[in-house]
């Protein structure tokens, strides 16, 4: 029943496309389109929600007569694609939202109308499908979805650009899912998940490895993240924030369902592979966010660190379900999945607030922003909460997984094998610098976007965006509030997931007096969100009150102080990339080459001096331009296969023949 | 009375093979078309022989029809154009004669390994027929392969299609469809393929297939 429902959901989204395309122009179609998605959403989330809490789940699976023929495509809902489908409707719902208000500035809303329903009800077919087959389908609907959503503003020819990369690298993922569901499904072509399950797979290490490949390569994994900072920024917001915050997680899901449920037991090396690329992701993801200056790429490129946060506790979790360690797991992959919780709500508020200043502005790159908090306070405050979240503050949301995620680190040492016991508090340390670099790194978005002096015309004329975006916008902040203050209750939420793919659940946490969460033992740590929270809050009240109560208000007379400003121009103040240049001096020389070289004019020459930098992408250097000069060296090769005579094409096929006939000769 | 059964079929399949590698190093028109129609004139000894030991009437059929057409009228079809065409003279091998008779031995034993090792649980009757059909089946591909004259390419192909036709009915219960058929496509293959020579003809004066690639810009 609620898969039934959920599916209604879904074809409802469909619909809404179908409408869109009918509708695109009509004035009031763009809210209509959105306003229908938001109530879809919300309808499949309460479904899922009510699912989850109510624990009657798995619910009976259902089959629907569309496909392959005799296979069918089967649908179902467990605790994992339920806690999976609450992410991707919470996220859907807030962009609907926010759309309602920022579509209305689209300006070809035809190119985004039909594919945005699409795009949603791709991601929750993904989350609902139960054989390999309906998976994939709906894995490349959803890629092609928001690959024609990347290229709604296609006259511009980076987006066009970032639109070519992205589809290569989501046709070069899908292969390797397709692969891997081949070698679960074996010779006997049991494509059904319940089959699969049932079955052992053959070589499951290539099929980790090849999971890995896929899945990464859509979450966003070092070294298959490059088309993510190019494609995220490129699509309208409310389709950035979808990309960032949920499609990512749908691929989390993806890696999840197949390596904790369908794989079978795992391997503990499997995991040294996940945590160490996790770890990697993790580092170079932040630095890389801290280069930037334009506001939404430093949003997505900070979607690759989170992204190595989260796997940092799948592969924790495998590593301890793989020694027996099934409580540690638990608490592992609870860490993993409540950052997934998380950081869909952040980040999808984050690159709502970009959008808002696009929209207000009509500029993306942070150099020519700045003062925007007297103009869009709302605006700020808003975003001044989810870059708390995202830096992992208390009292919010980011602080709690990570401190889970920490907390399975400290467990490390329980670990049998020596191989982990070295690597994971290594790659914890990684994650405690990333950590303190988001700070920077949102210090540095925050500061540069609103605080100062607007550093041009447009950032000084800005206005207060719509209604409907700052409902979506507050929305996630209180939620972020709440998920930070009250994490008991979404961790015991998780309590099935965990059950069903590791074995075990974390201790209730609900049950525990004034709200606070014990991961493991009261002895070895506990965290109070609602104490931290009224502690802050208490404190500054107090501070304030004193400030106002014993502040004199008399007119005093002093020497004049220039606020570090002698100049009054604003082109004087910090810049994004002046606030960045001592960790790009510390980190950057040697993970991106950077280099620094000042042109500065003799005396007597008038032209103004240059500070250049020069940051090179190693990671696409050593991966990617020599397999793009090999394809298109073959390709130039190959050519010459077009125009052989017809006796040398009989000649090859005479040839494939007989070295066949070889093959089966000598194989057998 | 099983014994002599088999040894006459296999008598027959084996000469087909000979035969198509006698087509291999005949380097005169005249002389190829002659052991073309021998080897049809075989193959319909070797198919109605197989219905005789199988007890399927239906395969004489077959067996005119590969008489009637392959024996007789192509060859002599292919006579008049050969003679229209005034090429009756020696026809080159790209590869000499010697290297094309290793290659063909080759094929032989390596379809002789491959059949009889994928079909070890079959009739033994059927085994060595479909060992001796994939040979003339290579055989031919080999010839079209290594002829440069459209009409040699011709006689490969359709000696292709002989190789074809021997391993449907050595195979029991094959319906009558199927041979048809067959028959049928190698008649529309040889019309087509003659239009083609007459085309090939008026437009570059020969039927040198090199003609054709120098018309396309390409040397060898």
């Amino acid at each position: 029943m609620p898969v039934a429902m959920a599916l209604t959901g879904v074809a409802v989204l469909l619909g809404a496309g179908l409408l869109g395309i009918a509708l695109q122009r009509l004035p009031g179609a763009s809210r209509l389109v959105y306003l229908i998605c938001f109530v879809a959403c919300l309808a499949i989330l309460g479904v899922a929600c009510a699912e989850l809490l109510a624990g009657t789940l798995p619910a009976p699976a259902m089959r629907l007569p569309v496909g392959l023929p005799w296979i069918g495509a089967h649908y179902r809902m467990d605790a994992l694609s339920a806690f999976f489908l609450v992410v991707v409707n919470l996220g859907g719902a807030g962009a609907s939202l926010f759309a309602i208000g920022y579509g209305q500035h689209e300006k070809a809303p035809g190119r985004v109308l039909p594919f945005y329903p699409a795009f949603l009800g791709g991601m929750n077919l993904v989350v609902l499908a139960d054989d390999a087959f309906a998976f994939l389908v709906a894995w490349e609907f959803m890629s092609l979805s928001s690959w024609a959503l990347v290229m709604a503003h296609h006259t511009d020819p980076e987006n066009r650009r970032a639109g070519y990369i992205y589809i290569v690298m989501a046709s070069f993922g899908t292969l390797t899912l397709l692969l891997a569901f081949g070698l679960l499904a074996g010779s006997g072509g049991g494509y059904a998940f319940s089959e699969i399950r049932s079955a052992p797979a053959a070589l499951p290490g290539v099929v980790l490895i090849l999971v890995l490949i896929g899945t990464g390569s859509k979450a966003g994994l070092v070294p298959l993240h490059v088309w993510l900072p190019l494609a995220h920024p490129a699509a309208p917001s409310h389709v950035s924030a979808l990309m960032s915050g949920v499609m990512t997680k749908v691929a989390v899901y993806g890696f999840v369902r197949v390596v904790f449920d369908l794989l079978g037991p795992a391997t503990w090396w499997w995991s040294i592979l996940v945590i160490g690329l996790a770890g990697i992701t993790c580092v170079l993801g932040v630095l890389s966010a801290l280069m930037q200056h334009d506001l939404k790429r430093l949003l997505a490129y900070h979607t690759v660190e989170n992204i190595g946060i989260i796997f940092i506790g799948l592969g924790l979790a495998l590593a301890f379900s793989a020694h027996g360690m099934q409580a540690p797991a638990a608490l592992a992959l609870t860490a993993a999945l409540l950052h997934v919780f998380n950081h869909c709500l952040f980040k999808s508020l984050l690159f709502f607030g970009a959008g808002a200043v696009l929209n207000a502005t009509g500029e993306r790159d942070m150099e020519h922003l700045g003062g925007l908090i007297h103009n869009m306070p709302l605006t700020a405050f808003a975003f001044l909460t989810g870059c708390t979240a995202i830096s992992a503050l208390p009292p919010l949301n980011g602080f709690v997984s990570e401190w889970l995620t920490f907390q399975a680190i400290l467990l490390s040492p329980a670990l049998p094998s020596w191989g982990l016991k070295i690597i994971v508090p290594a790659v914890g340390a990684m994650l405690a610098l990333s950590a303190a670099l988001a700070a920077a790194c949102f210090v540095k978005a925050f500061g540069v976007t609103f605080l100062g002096r607007p550093r041009t015309p447009v950032a000084a004329d800005a206005h207060e965006t719509d209604r409907a975006s700052i409902a979506a916008m507050f929305a996630f902040a209180l939620l972020c509030l709440l998920a930070g203050i009250l994490p008991g209750l979404f961790i015991d939420g998780l309590a099935p997931v965990t059950q069903a793919l590791v074995g075990a659940r974390m201790p209730a946490q609900t049950a525990l007096p004034w709200l606070s969460i014990v991961p493991i033992a009261e002895s070895r740590s506990s965290y109070n969100g609602l104490l931290v929270f009224a502690f802050i809050a208490f404190s500054t009240l107090l501070t304030v009150e004193i400030i106002h109560r014993f502040a004199s208000r008399a007119v005093r007379r002093g020497p004049a102080w220039d606020c570090g400003f002698p100049d009054p121009s604003p082109a004087t103040q910090y810049t994004a990339d002046s606030f960045a240049q001592p960790i790009r001096r510390v980190f950057g020389a040697v993970v991106f080459r950077a280099s620094e070289r000042v042109d500065m004019p003799p005396p007597g020459d008038a032209r103004p001096a240059h500070l250049s930098v020069i940051v090179r992408d190693l990671v696409w250097e050593a991966f990617y331009a020599p397999i793009a000069s090999l394809v298109a060296g073959s390709a130039e090769r190959l050519n010459r296969l077009q125009f052989l005579t017809i006796r040398q094409y009989l000649s090859l096929v005479f040839v494939a023949l007989v070295s066949l006939l070889l093959v089966v000769s000598i194989w057998s | 009375m099983n014994g002599a059964w088999f040894d006459i079929a296999h008598m027959l399949a084996g000469g087909l093979v000979l035969l198509s590698l006698m087509l291999l190093y005949q380097d005169r028109m005249f002389a190829l078309l002659n052991v073309f129609a021998l080897h049809a004139v075989l193959l319909s000894a070797s198919v109605a022989w197989q219905a005789q030991i199988q007890g399927a009437p239906h395969l004489y059929i077959t067996a005119l029809i590969a008489l009637a057409l392959k024996a007789v009228v192509i060859p002599v079809a292919l006579r008049r154009i050969v003679v229209r065409l005034g090429i009756h003279r020696t026809i080159e091998t790209v590869v000499g004669i010697g290297p094309t008779m290793l290659a063909g031995m080759g094929l032989v034993a390596l379809s002789m390994v491959v059949m009889l090792k994928a079909t070890a649980q079959a009739d033994p009757l059927a085994r060595e027929d479909l060992a001796f059909a994939l040979s003339v089946v290579l055989l031919g591909l080999l010839m079209m392969v290594t002829r440069r004259n459209a009409v040699s390419q011709v006689i490969g192909f359709m000696s292709l299609e002989n190789g074809l036709i021997l391993a449907a009915t050595g195979a029991k219960g094959m319906p009558l469809v199927v041979e048809i058929s067959i028959a049928f496509s190698v008649l529309i293959a040889f019309i087509v393929i003659g239009v083609f020579l007459f085309r090939i003809r008026e437009r570059f004066d020969s039927v040198d297939v090199s003609a054709l690639d120098a018309f396309r810009g390409e040397r060898r």
